[in-house]
């Protein structure tokens, strides 16, 4: 089975890719599944469920990221989709620092990013940016052609990823991006991430709002310090 | 002018209106240098033409229109890193970012040629100037800009620094820009430039226009002599327009004797001319 992760900022158009994509593979006889992995709130398993009639599947991360979700349930995830008898998995995680890279071996990483979210933006995201095969690029008839041409560059310099530009309404050039996941390798032997997202479990994350360093544990630092490790 | 790609001419292959018929005009190729306008009622699938051009369409939208660049199927241009061919300046496109005009037109030069980027940043707000009423401050930040120079400003910037072989504008003519002097300066370059226009001052001073109908082309007509001469008076009459524009804005009054004696001096007596 085939395996395609796709990840990005909310709203940047992450599922409107994946539906243009599923429905080219559809179209060539190609049996999918899809899984979202998000916080709190999610409907788009149903929505996509209705539009195709493929398995779908919805996990609410709740307190922890959901890219750190995604390392502990892909391999159930698998299986699950195996047994429903899909060809290929798209994994869609709701990115929350954007620092993470939720990509593993053998699957095809996919980064969705919108240009309007500023040129800046490849610069500012790492791994999730560089560790992928493919930076599709949203919204690009509402900038202008500079920002768009410096967005690109940006992307270039921080990453080899093929650049996908595309629109919402006909999901041109997604062809590529349909042909690339279904002449990509099966997923198997041992699965491992290609980068180690900072997805510690920490104090903060688990619910302790206190203030200051003094409240905490693990790797922790002062305003002029390095950090250090403060625990068991 | 510096000379940066390849493409001589590119040809959108005709494929299904609205009603899935196939359209009326088969094909159109427009070559380096071609001004060409997109007429037709709201609705009629100008726009949708010139997505399909932008997209280098291989009847993959719901037209099933093909662009061939040089002859030969676009998708041989398309590849994955190099430059885009085309800047498409929508009614919705703008600029985001809040530089200093200055320093991102500068930025813009320095990703597109780097070996002289404070000369085409300077020939890029020349160009924009000529266009605007009030002049751009390169020191304010773009999203400061008035909606009058953000559309010149975008339309120079794709011109001059982002120097693209193919320029589609949609409806330039509600930016508030200088349409006769824009036309002018543009038939100095060696580009293909497509206009969606209700406007007849732009459709007039193209060399051709597309007429659109049901989401097909209907067919091409040329600009010829009598045309051109009719477009002399419209602009006369169109100054007069943009001379009224110009009383209504100061706060002052448009009265019939006006109206009168402007027509008058353009040679109108009586809503004819004699």
């Amino acid at each position: 089975m085939k395996v395609a992760i796709v990840a990005g900022p909310p709203t940047s158009g992450k599922t409107t890719v994946i539906r243009q994509v599923i429905r080219r593979l559809k179209e060539s006889g190609t049996r999918t599944a899809y899984l979202k992995i998000d916080v709190q709130y999610a409907d788009e398993d149903e929505t996509i469920r209705a539009e195709f009639g493929i398995p779908t599947k919805k996990v609410y991360s709740g307190d922890l990221c959901p890219d750190h979700c995604n390392v502990i349930v892909l391999g159930d995830a698998l299986e699950w989709a195996q047994k429903a008898g899909a060809e290929v998995l798209f994994v869609e995680t709701a990115g929350l620092c954007l620092r993470c890279s939720p990509y593993i071996n053998n699957a095809v990483g996919i980064v969705v990013l919108e240009a309007t979210s500023g040129m800046n933006l490849p610069r500012k995201i790492g791994p999730m940016l560089s560790l992928a095969d493919i930076a599709v690029v949203t919204k690009i008839d509402l900038i202008s052609q500079a920002e768009r041409e410096v967005f690109r560059a940006n992307i270039m310099a921080a990453a080899k990823a093929d650049i996908v530009e595309t629109d919402a309404l006909h999901g041109i050039n997604t062809d590529r991006i349909a042909r690339w996941v279904a002449q990509s390798a099966d997923v198997g032997g041992e699965l491992l991430l290609r980068g180690s997202p900072p997805v510690g479990t920490c104090t903060i994350c688990v619910g302790k709002k206190e203030i200051g360093k003094e409240a905490h544990f693990g790797v922790l630092r002062t305003l002029d310090s390095d950090l250090f490790y403060r625990g068991e | 002018m510096q000379k940066e790609s390849n493409i001589e001419s590119i040809a959108v292959i005709g494929g299904r209106g609205r009603d899935g018929a196939p359209e009326p005009l088969a094909s159109i190729e427009l070559k380096m240098g071609d001004v060409v306008s997109i007429v037709g009622p709201t609705g009629s699938g100008k726009t949708a033409f010139i997505n399909d051009i932008e997209l280098l369409a291989d009847a993959n939208t719901p037209s099933r229109r093909r662009v061939l660049i040089n002859g030969r199927p676009a998708s041989d241009f398309s590849g994955s890193n190099s430059k885009h061919p085309i800047a498409l300046i929508t009614q919705h496109t703008n600029f985001l970012s809040d530089l200093p005009v200055h320093r991102f037109l500068r930025m813009h030069a320095d990703i597109r040629q780097s070996d002289k980027g404070e000369s085409v940043v300077q020939e890029t707000l020349d160009f924009a100037n000529q266009l605007t009423g009030e002049p751009i401050i390169e020191t304010i930040g773009m999203t400061e800009l008035s909606g009058g120079q953000t559309r010149a400003l975008l339309l120079a910037d794709a011109v001059v620094i982002g120097n693209s072989p193919i320029i589609l504008l949609d409806e330039i003519e509600n930016a508030g820009i200088h349409r006769t002097k824009a036309l002018e300066l543009l038939h100095g370059f060696q580009k293909i430039f497509v206009f969606v226009t209700h406007d007849p001052r732009i459709a007039l001073l193209s060399d051709r226009r597309v007429v659109m109908k049901n989401g097909a082309m209907q067919k091409v007509i040329c600009v010829e002599a009598d045309e051109r001469r009719a477009a002399q008076e419209i602009k006369k009459l169109d100054d007069l327009i943009l001379e009224l524009r110009a009383i209504i804005r100061n706060g002052d009054r448009v009265g019939a004797a006006l109206l009168e004696e402007r027509l008058h001096a353009i040679g109108y007596q009586n809503g004819v001319k004699p």
